[in-house]
């Protein structure tokens, strides 16, 4: 389409415009129609969201009028201005499970999420933050981010079920039989040791790996995410000795507890399992999000944005490259092996078959979508991608065979689904949703990432 | 003097050092490797060589994906994710081509075979060159200008979108297909069987191989792709049409992977819809291993690759089995990368640190 002479253009086409070619047309404007144009796109927004559904809606016209008000706090209250949306955004989130059911249907989504699919979206926003720290700010593309996940479901179900029944060790596990065997330990500590272990082995496959660059690296990362399945597959007789029970998995897996009570048993009707397990991931988001924003603005953040942006200029720069990669490596795994040991925990089970290649991708698509390298874009591509993921498409499958009369089976078309989110991402907005400004530039300049051919590095 | 005498002086142990201790390591597990294959060889030499025949067969199956990988990664330096899935589309064509339409089944005489096959070759081969021309046009052409991860990120969405068109066509469980090739055996080695399937899968193969070495080698076009391949902004100065090459070598890798999903559907008489990825990734090491981008090297590391896996499924003597085949795969693949990135035959590039 060819663009129309200023003067030919109809008054709408300035707005409108955004949604086709919008950065050249953005940058066109002067500041007052800048504001305009965003008052627009925002009103917009809440019209949509409206129409899906009010409770969605007028939450994001909260946020919007909170952030509007945020110049007229006088200076001496200026604590406010940081803590109004956080404070806004922590009551609707720890209240979610008393409303939940009361909110009605939205349009085409179907019902809101229930406590336990907002427990996976939680879990998932966990391990895509730490996917952000490898791909997003050091820009190494790992596609074997499952193998950590798996590690941290792994190391919490050896330190916590009978699958070592051999062993009689118990140190603060809530709810356990006083003639279980086994390992038993509180899933709070072995959260911790869970993200220090996957830590460890993401050390371990990044000191060789990282070396290698950009689409080596990749394939190395997803050669890893592939082998560590297959041994967990296989690891029911390594040398005589059953590790890690096989295709049947390890289960049941002890549940977390807290004062006493099991988070799978939960107690009485107001503190119920789904809803102990939702509260408990909800600080561990918040961790993940504080430690992901501080690491960012660090010396070391700043060392993997400028690997990211520029490998040969960063060395040049004395940032010691294969010191701050593996770094990058050994974060991003320990907030997997976190997510990974949480999550088995929730299930009460690991299986070799939950951790296959399309788990990586998946994650991957999350951060994409959301855009590298934020992460509050990437909180939302996880949360938005595991919401369809478990309950979003089948819902949206339904309705439509309703509206339409189809006969959609929506699970046959998932991973096509994904996979074209990935490939429209990409065409379309390849720095994601709500991308950070710094990634935008660099998607739309086009970094000089073309190796130097004529720069040979010694590696003898 | 006195130094070049110190240097001359040097123990072992410090050449070792110096050397680093990668070679070494890569020297020994060489060596082990070998070690295993001769005693096998000397328990069960029937064995060993029927099994080494079907692993050169199965090899040159996937010497046609991975060369695949290889033209493209050659061309425009991108590991093409969506090949795999390509080759697992041309296994579906040719198999509802030759079974559902033509209606070719274990008992159809030997000329209706001969016509069919060929036949069904045709339409696979232009079924999936045209379908990789359609991807390299719609997802790949308007990154080219992008971070080199873009299109990387790219195919892999590509590679889902495929994967789940074969999954709408052939369903979760795997398909078999008839034994339309006869089943006869060649010749008998100890027991074991060399079929005339495997034969006519290998013979196949090798004019294509030449095929295509004479079309890159003495063509003007192959001239074109090796420019392009070379420097494609010097390329298009000298008057080449990037992007037509760029589609060409797209077509003829999309072509050879039509073959090869005929023919791995006619060899494994079995196909799945995830068999893209897996057999993909297989192909993709092989290309590594030979040295990718270099043609000649796809075909021997697929052979290599081939090899080792029907020998870990196949031997006897402390073979680890085929439920670890993945992970040795991968594990070359890694080892690889890791201290030989340019491969067996390849240069060293820049990617490899």
């Amino acid at each position: 389409m060819t663009e129309l002479p200023e003067y030919r253009r109809p008054w709408w086409h300035r707005w409108t415009g955004l949604f086709g070619a919008p950065r050249r047309r953005w940058r066109a404007l002067d500041d007052r129609q800048r504001w305009q144009a965003g008052l627009v796109l925002r009103a917009v927004l809440v019209v949509v969201l409206l129409v899906i559904a009010w409770p969605l809606g007028a939450l994001v016209a909260i946020l919007m009028a909170a952030q509007y008000l945020d110049p007229y706090i006088p200076n001496e209250h200026a604590w406010a201005r940081r803590a109004v949306v956080p404070t806004i955004i922590a009551i609707v989130a720890i209240t979610y499970p008393f409303y939940n059911e009361s909110l009605g249907e939205m349009r085409l989504f179907g019902a809101f999420p229930d406590v336990n699919t907002a427990v996976i979206m939680g879990v998932y926003v966990i391990m895509a933050i730490g996917l952000n720290i490898v791909v997003g700010y050091a820009g190494l593309l790992d596609l074997g981010y499952v193998a950590f996940y798996a590690m941290g479901a792994y190391t919490c179900a050896w330190l916590a079920s009978v699958q070592f029944a051999g062993q009689d060790i118990r140190i603060g596990a809530v709810g356990v039989g006083g003639t279980t065997p086994g390992i038993h330990i509180s899933i709070w500590v072995i959260l911790l040791v869970a993200g220090l272990l996957t830590a460890l082995i993401g050390i371990l496959i990044g000191l060789p790996t990282l070396r290698l660059r950009g689409d080596y690296l990749a394939i190395v990362t997803l050669g890893f995410g592939e082998i560590l399945p297959q041994v967990a597959n296989n690891g029911d007789n390594l040398a005589g000795v059953n590790l890690t029970n096989g295709p049947n998995g390890i289960t049941p897996i002890d549940a977390p507890g807290f004062f006493g009570v099991n988070f799978q048993q939960g107690s009485g009707s107001f503190f119920t399992g789904p809803r102990l397990y939702f509260w408990f991931v909800l600080p561990l988001v918040m961790i993940t999000v504080f430690c992901s924003l501080r690491l960012r603005d660090s010396r070391l953040g700043r060392a993997w944005i400028a690997i990211r942006e520029d490998e040969t200029a960063a060395a040049a720069m004395g940032v010691p490259l294969m010191r701050t990669k593996t770094w990058a490596y050994a974060t991003g795994a320990f907030f997997g092996g976190v997510a990974g040991a949480y999550f088995a925990s929730f299930k009460s089970s690991t299986f070799p078959n939950d951790f296959n290649f399309n788990i990586s991708a998946f994650i991957l698509s999350m951060v994409i979508l959301g855009g590298m390298g934020n992460v509050w874009g990437v909180m939302f591509g996880a949360a938005f991608l595991a919401y369809l993921n478990q309950e979003g498409l089948a819902n949206i499958g339904h309705s439509l065979n309703q509206t339409f009369g189809t006969h959609l089976e929506v699970p046959l078309y998932q991973f096509g689904i994904y996979g074209a989110i990935i490939v429209l991402t990409m065409l379309i907005r390849p720095e994601g949703l709500i991308p950070s400004a710094r990634r935008r530039a660099e998607f739309h300049e086009g970094v000089a990432d073309t190796p130097l051919y004529d720069a040979r590095h010694d590696t003898a | 003097m006195a130094t070049d005498a110190r240097r001359e002086n040097i123990s072992w142990i410090q050449g070792v050092r110096r050397a680093g201790i990668a070679p070494a390591f890569g020297f020994l597990l060489v060596a082990l490797l070998l070690l295993w294959l001769a005693v096998n060889l000397v328990q069960t030499p029937s064995d060993f060589v029927s099994v080494a025949l079907e692993g050169i067969t199965l090899g040159l199956v996937y010497g046609l994906i991975a060369l695949g990988y290889s033209l493209v990664y050659g061309i425009l330096e991108l590991i093409n994710f969506a090949h795999g899935d390509v080759f697992m589309l041309g296994s579906w064509i040719s198999f509802s081509f030759a079974a559902n339409r033509i209606g070719l089944d274990a008992g159809s005489s030997g000329f209706t075979v001969i016509w069919g096959l060929g036949l069904t070759l045709l339409v696979a081969m232009v079924f999936c060159g045209l379908l990789n021309v359609t991807i390299e046009r719609l997802a790949y052409r308007p990154l080219r200008n992008a971070p080199r991860l873009a299109p990387l990120i790219t195919a892999i969405g590509m590679s889902f979108i495929l994967q789940d068109v074969g999954l709408n066509r052939l369903g979760p469980a795997p398909v078999s297909v008839p034994n339309i090739l006869p089943t006869g055996a060649v010749f008998t080695i100890g027991g074991h069987e060399y079929r005339w399937s495997s034969l006519i899968v290998a013979l196949t193969t090798f004019p294509i191989l030449f095929l295509l070495m004479w079309l890159v080698q003495k063509t003007r076009q192959g001239k074109a792709m090796r420019a392009t391949a070379q420097d494609q902004e010097a390329a298009a100065m000298m008057g080449i049409n990037v992007n037509r090459t760029i589609s060409f070598t797209f077509l003829i890798a999309g072509s050879l992977a039509g073959v090869a999903g005929l023919l791995y559907a006619l060899y494994s008489t079995n196909i799945r819809y995830d068999q893209g990825f897996q057999l993909g990734l297989i192909a993709f090491t092989a290309a590594v291993l030979g040295g990718i981008g270099n043609l000649p090297g796809a075909v021997l590391g697929a052979i290599l690759i081939g090899l080792i896996q029907q020998f870990n499924e196949g031997l006897s003597w402390h073979a680890p089995s085929s439920q670890w085949t993945q992970s040795i795969v991968f594990a070359i693949l890694i080892l690889i990368l890791v201290f030989r990135p340019e491969g067996l035959l390849g240069e060293r590039t820049p990617e490899g640190g």
